[in-house]
């Protein structure tokens, strides 16, 4: 009976969407889907705890037994993806502001909530489930919902963006249901672990091989894997930053998680990196993300593109991990995963105390703030210093581990690059700190009633802040779950 | 616009649209009650339920509609659709079986009667949430003033 916690993650935020469509008022639903999301944090600590250590936790929708019923299946990996997408969801759902202009219209705010927590049941759904086509409901589900999240963001161009992430999104996954479409017809089976059993990759299989390629684009794009990536820093810098924060945080993280596990558990590391050599596409592809988009992130003049850019370079850190396949390297990426998680919606949270205030992150409308908002200046200085990788920062701790995998994988001169890219990093936090600090306001931005962002806004972006300091001290919660992940992972487990 | 309204005026259409529609709701239903016996279901009779109710605005205008289904409870029942599925299942989950699990609704029968309890109950959601859902698109493509429905307006307007 103890294990109905599993689906109950799932099941609680899916359910409370339709109640807040019911419940209306504004306030109601706030905090009714503030408490699911604790609800759901909750089940995911308990969940990660019950589960480290190698323990599994399998659980049968509706009493068909797997292979036929679909089977929800936490392992250390799963627990890991569960606590980081419910506690991002919980902070930025706990972060508050009165008024301000990009809020949604009090009237339909309850269906805000109600899209919000159908994109957390989507993505906890495609972390926890163990079945192919279950993956596909859930992505489609948290897909849907994320394209109404970003169009909300008040600009005309939020909906343009939102429309073209669509279209990339549903291209991606159509790909990954055609992929998954071939893996059915290869083993006649939907449960993962029963694919991973049955499919036996050859480079000679023409279909299984159509199936990865499918399946590996497919969820590059979702992932914005560097030339896949266009959608991201547009959908990033239109949608409210809230929702920014969250998918930031989240979305792209639980398609890291799909990526591997179809690597790694489906396909196999032996075939994939040993036969098939896909670190040969897949490790150049990861450095030019991190050059590249560091690069134009440095152009940037707005903030939340600055860090839609950055975002796109970090996922070429975790792909970067990925390609090393080897246990310190895919830690390394793991771990960058929540890493990144952490500095990355407390960067996003940041540009919403700044946003608010402000009301233009634009780098000249930012001039000389830092000493009107110093609380949140101050965020953005630490979560900047992260995302170059100073060390007691998270970011540190992921590059330590990066490098290391990289070095042991014999790739030298890509452990030189990782380094180089930190300075490209520095460039573009150096520009917004420059700005919030040493530059004088234009004469027309001069705003003398500009005030510190409120409370309810500063303490979530502060708890991620902090938490990117106290991770980057301690790690036994990040990078040993983690590596006991990649492990598992390694070993072709689920 | 003259030519809609010549066409609501025609009166062989009016008295055909006032037997048909009626037809066309029970033939809903019937799909919807037969789902667990043969071809059928929620999905099908929601979708038939809700084209007839579109078929009579067509004749009788958008305003006879809102009269019968308020844009407003369009949006709820798609709620409570989804929340008599995820009910079903939480319900089984109470009775002490998995989610969904529909043999722990009737533990007492050996046969596969909590399967049909379960099965009836959940495609009872799916019927309501889908012809609700129809309505809605319906509603969003018809009304002309953002808002002036409650359908989906363009999202960009925040004040």
């Amino acid at each position: 009976m103890r294990d109905q916690i599993v689906v109950l993650a799932v099941v609680l935020p899916l359910l409370a969407a339709p109640a807040c469509v019911l419940l209306r008022h504004p306030r109601v639903t706030r905090l009714f889907s503030l408490g699911v999301v604790a609800a759901c944090f909750a089940i995911a600590v308990a969940l990660l705890v019950e589960v480290r250590g190698g323990n599994v936790i399998s659980y049968q929708l509706g009493g068909w037994p797997p292979p036929l019923g679909i089977e929800y299946r936490v392992s250390v990996i799963n627990a890991y993806l569960l606590v980081l997408v419910t506690a991002m969801a919980l902070v930025v759902l706990s972060f508050h502001s009165s008024g301000g202009p990009h809020r949604v219209p009090e009237r339909r705010r309850h269906l805000y909530y109600a899209v919000f927590l159908l994109c957390i049941s989507g993505l906890l759904g495609i972390t926890i489930t163990g079945d192919a086509f279950n993956i596909f409901v859930f992505l489609e589900i948290s897909s849907l919902s994320s394209y109404i999240l970003v169009s909300l963001g008040g600009h005309r161009r939020a909906v343009m963006s939102a429309f073209y992430y669509l279209v990339m999104g549903t291209i991606g996954g159509v790909f990954f249901m055609l992929g998954v479409g071939l893996l059915y017809q290869a083993t006649g089976t939907l449960n993962l672990r029963d694919i991973a059993a049955r499919l036996e990759p050859s480079l000679d299989d023409r279909s299984t091989l159509l199936a990865l390629a499918l399946l590996v684009v497919g969820i590059s794009i979702k992932l914005a894997v560097f030339p896949l990536h266009h959608w991201l820093p547009n959908a990033y810098s239109f949608a409210p930053p809230k929702v920014s924060a969250f998918l930031a945080a989240t979305a792209t993280k639980v398609s890291f998680y799909l990526l591997a596990m179809i690597l790694f558990t489906i396909f196999g590391a032996p075939f994939v990196f040993g036969e098939l050599q896909l670190h040969m596409v897949l490790m150049p592809l990861s450095i030019l993300a991190m050059f590249l988009a560091s690069g134009a992130a440095i152009f940037q003049t707005d903030l939340r593109r600055l860090l839609a850019y950055s975002s796109v370079a970090q996922i070429g850190y975790m792909t970067l991990g990925l390609s090393t396949a080897n246990a310190v390297g895919l830690a390394g990426g793991l771990v960058h995963l929540f890493n990144h998680a952490v500095m990355k919606g407390g960067l996003f949270l940041v540009v919403a105390c700044l946003l608010y205030r402000v009301g233009s992150v634009h780098l000249d409308a930012l001039a000389g703030v830092g000493r009107r908002m110093p609380l949140s200046s101050a965020a953005l200085v630490v979560g900047g210093l992260s995302l170059i990788g100073v060390p007691g920062t998270v970011g540190f701790v992921s590059k330590w581990y990066l490098v290391s995998g990289v070095l042991e994988r014999g790739w030298t001169a890509a452990a030189v690059l990782i380094l180089l890219s930190s300075l490209l990093a520095l460039v573009y936090v150096g520009r917004v700190v420059e700005a919030l600090y040493f530059r004088r306001p234009a004469a027309d931005h001069v705003r003398p009633d500009l005030r510190e962002a409120p409370l309810g806004m500063l303490a979530p972006t502060w708890i991620l802040i902090a938490a990117a300091v106290v991770f980057g001290l301690t790690t036994d919660w990040t990078y040993g779950v983690a590596a006991e992940a990649a492990e598992l992972l390694l070993q072709g487990g689920i | 616009m003259r030519s809609t309204s010549r066409v609501r005026e025609m009166p062989v259409l009016r008295v055909i649209a006032r037997a048909l529609v009626p037809m066309i709701l029970l033939f809903g239903l019937y799909v919807q009650f037969h789902g667990d016996f043969g071809p059928g279901g929620g999905f099908q009779a929601g979708v038939i339920f809700a084209a007839g109710l579109i078929v009579y605005a067509l004749i009788f205008g958008l305003g006879a509609l809102r009269r019968v289904v308020p844009p407003i409870l369009t949006e709820r029942l798609m709620a409570a659709g989804v929340l008599l599925y995820g009910a079903v299942g939480v319900v089984a989950m109470f009775l002490g079986g998995e989610f969904l699990d529909y043999s722990a609704l009737d533990p007492l029968t050996t046969g596969h009667h909590g399967q049909h309890l379960g099965i009836i109950a959940i495609e009872l959601g799916v019927g309501i949430a889908v012809a609700s859902t129809i309505m809605r698109v319906y509603y969003a493509f018809v009304s002309r003033r953002p808002g002036g429905a409650g359908a989906a307006e363009a999202p960009g307007d925040t004040p």
